[in-house]
């Protein structure tokens, strides 16, 4: 069991799809949508959200700087 | 617990800075450019100096950094980045003062500035983005362009005899008696990130401590250059620019 559970919001309509998250993400939370925002960029977001650990290596190497990280300690 | 409720300000912990404005910016998915102006918007809010910092905008594809951090800016002619950081660094000596340069920009038509510059021991920060190629104009070969490594004018790939080896300016620049700070980093993943993010910072403090020219060079991808996905150009530029450009402090006094 996790010790820290987070969350992200990601910023779809800022998101370009680059998929960069997807790729750093350690817990396989995210992936890129089927739908598309405004632009036609497929956004990334969390297709398995029990999964994330709060660890911001998404935010990290966002390079749209779209992605918004919680996290919570689970005591 | 559920989704909704880790969603709470008071959770936060990652955010990003109020310095960064919400402009979208025009650079290509997954391109380098983006993480380093997260990364200098950052460091000017932690350090508390967005009214105390002046950028000095390139010519290429970071033309418009002004567009996106919200600090004083000014848009210099293709190369000249470093000569106009030195007049407003020496006209306000009390403001932090950065270029941010491309390798065309820097190491081609801007060489005699920068090596100037940094031989004058300016007390400027110098951020360098390498990519090995011109980017804004559609993949050109650069002076930092790889041996054998195609571009829209080296489709076969660059020829030492005919085109000359790759120049590593950042270890010339190591070499210059005015130069206090010169590095190599990347920004590919989270870990070279914080490194980077590090070593801007210590070259934007350098700059008010008279040390000298701090210079950060960050080799970068340019994926729609090199006409591959985000990710896969990452593990080429691990693959191929590391050994050429490799990472690490070449100079720290």
């Amino acid at each position: 069991m996790a010790k820290f559970k987070g969350a992200v919001v990601v910023n779809t309509e800022r998101c370009k799809g680059c998929d960069l998250c997807v790729v750093a993400c350690p817990s396989s939370v995210l992936a890129l949508s089927t739908e598309a925002n405004s632009k036609g960029f497929n956004f990334s977001h969390m297709e398995e959200p029990e999964n994330c650990i709060g660890c911001s290596a998404c935010a990290y190497v966002c390079p749209d700087a779209c992605i918004t990280v919680y996290k919570v300690k689970v005591e | 617990m559920n989704v909704t409720d880790i969603i709470n300000p008071s959770n936060l912990v990652y955010d990003k800075t109020s310095v960064m404005n919400d402009t979208p910016m025009h650079y290509c998915p997954g391109c380098s450019h983006g993480v380093v102006h997260k990364l200098i918007a950052e460091i000017i809010e932690e350090m508390d100096i967005q009214d105390k910092t002046i950028g000095i905008a390139p010519v290429g594809c970071a033309v418009f950094a002004y567009k996106y951090l919200d600090i004083d800016w000014q848009q210099a002619a293709h190369g000249r980045a470093p000569a106009l950081a030195t007049a407003i660094k020496r006209l306000l000596p009390d403001r932090y003062v950065f270029t941010y340069q491309g390798d065309g920009d820097l190491a081609a038509i801007g060489t005699a500035e920068t090596i100037h510059a940094c031989n004058r021991g300016e007390n400027i920060a110098i951020i360098f983005i390498n990519n090995g190629i011109y980017g804004m104009t559609g993949g050109q070969m650069a002076p930092t362009t790889l041996e054998g490594m195609k571009s829209s004018t080296s489709p076969h790939g660059r020829e030492i005899p005919l085109n000359g080896y790759p120049l590593n300016i950042t270890n010339l620049l190591a070499q210059m008696d005015g130069t206090c700070y010169v590095t190599r980093q990347a920004v590919h993943t989270v870990a070279s990130v914080r490194k980077c993010k590090k070593a801007i910072q210590k070259a934007f403090e350098n700059s008010m401590q008279n040390k000298g020219t701090s210079v950060v060079e960050i080799v970068s991808t340019c994926n729609s250059g090199w006409k591959m996905t985000p990710d896969e150009s990452n593990k080429w530029m691990v693959e191929n620019m590391f050994p050429e450009y490799p990472m690490g402090d070449l100079k720290n006094i």
